[in-house]
């Protein structure tokens, strides 16, 4: 079976224009740097324009990855929390009900070790186990080695765990369809604010555990106002991946991104 | 940490050898990308290649916006996006950006 294809030696923007501007960071040189000073004080120095994206290179694999996705019917839902938010949870029960319904297969992130991989492969999914050692997210390489080992059906849905982090993961496109932030009520319900960036880069928010509600002190609607302040057009469902409630509108608007 | 190793592989690339001196980027002030860390990570990251002992110079461009319903512009200092006249359907128009502008070789 076809797998995704990318060229990452491609030239992106930026690449292929080499201007000579010496002196344009004149005065900036070498500040508070004597070695570096040094050196750029030297005749031949030269200064090159990149002018490009830091991210140039994940944004191209993700590209790569978006495109051959879309070509096989399949998408890909980045799902991103912190740790103990229950993903690997809602992963599971979400892998049960759709059984019989539409294949599913799972991206396991996670710093160490085979856990929830184990957990998704009981709950009877296929799934990949991505270990990213001291990195704190995953990246479209990964994700491109994951789908070439995971072989994903047309059609199916591939869910994405990525590592447990509501920073870094945001500004990582792996080439998903949607971006998808899980907290849940026994976290802050201002957390939209402390991680405004994760919030504005989401297509929906999933309030989980709200079978607890009536033990901790979580406003729901107080959380998604706060989430709406950085992201205006999201999406917010609640639901609970332990008794089942709201899971509903989570699988309609798992429909909707096809 | 995978910011800078990715500032630091485009440089090597685009070094072809050449001793890096200098290299500048825009890191606008509505990343969540730290001014101080990345500083950090960049010596860290250079160690060992042609960009080794380079000195970083960090751009930030601050953050700002225009507002879709009244069209005003003004200053974002967070990604909460709330025009002075109350409307929320805002555009960022800087404030974003992550970008490698330009290096010092040879």
């Amino acid at each position: 079976m076809a797998v995704p294809h990318v060229h990452p030696h491609d030239d992106g923007p930026g690449h292929g224009h080499e201007h000579s501007r010496d002196g344009l960071l004149g005065p900036r040189v070498g500040r508070g740097h004597p070695a570096a000073a040094v050196r750029a004080a030297a005749p031949g120095g030269e200064t090159v324009t990149l002018e490009q994206r830091v991210l140039a290179k994940n944004e191209e694999l993700a590209a790569g990855n978006r495109a051959w996705l879309a070509g096989q019917g399949i998408v890909a839902v980045n799902m991103m929390s912190s740790p103990g938010a229950g993903k690997t949870t809602l992963l599971e029960r979400t892998i049960r009900d759709f059984t019989g319904r539409r294949p599913v297969a799972v991206v396991e992130g996670d710093q160490e070790t085979m856990l929830d991989a184990e957990r998704i492969r009981r709950a009877g999914s296929t799934v990949v186990q991505v270990n990213t050692g001291a990195g704190c997210h995953l990246d479209a390489e990964m994700m491109r080695d994951a789908l070439t080992t995971l072989a994903p059906v047309p059609g199916s849905l591939v869910l994405v765990e990525n590592v447990g982090n509501l920073v870094c993961p945001a500004m990582f496109d792996l080439g998903e369809r949607s971006r998808v932030v899980i907290i849940s009520v026994t976290e802050g319900t201002d957390k939209p604010l402390k991680y405004p960036y994760m919030f504005a880069a989401a297509d929906l928010v999933i309030i989980n555990k709200v079978d607890l509600l009536p033990y901790v002190d979580f406003e729901v609607a107080r959380c998604e106002e706060h989430a709406r302040s950085v992201n205006p057009g999201l999406r917010v469902l609640a639901v609970s991946a332990t008794t089942g409630e709201g899971m509903r509108d989570w699988y309609d608007w798992v429909a909707e991104q096809y | 940490m995978s910011i800078t190793q990715s500032i630091v592989d485009a440089v090597c690339e685009r070094a072809a050898g050449r001793p890096v001196h200098t290299v500048r980027v825009r890191v606008g002030e509505l990343t969540a990308v730290v001014a101080d860390s990345l500083r950090f990570c960049f010596d860290l990251t250079t160690e060992g290649t042609v960009a080794a002992g380079a000195v970083l110079d960090i751009e930030q461009p601050p953050g700002a916006g225009r507002c879709r319903a009244c069209s005003q512009d003004f200053t974002l200092t967070d990604l909460v996006l709330l025009c002075p006249c109350g409307s929320a359907d805002v555009e960022i128009t800087s404030g974003r950006e992550l970008e490698i502008v330009s290096m010092r070789v040879g």
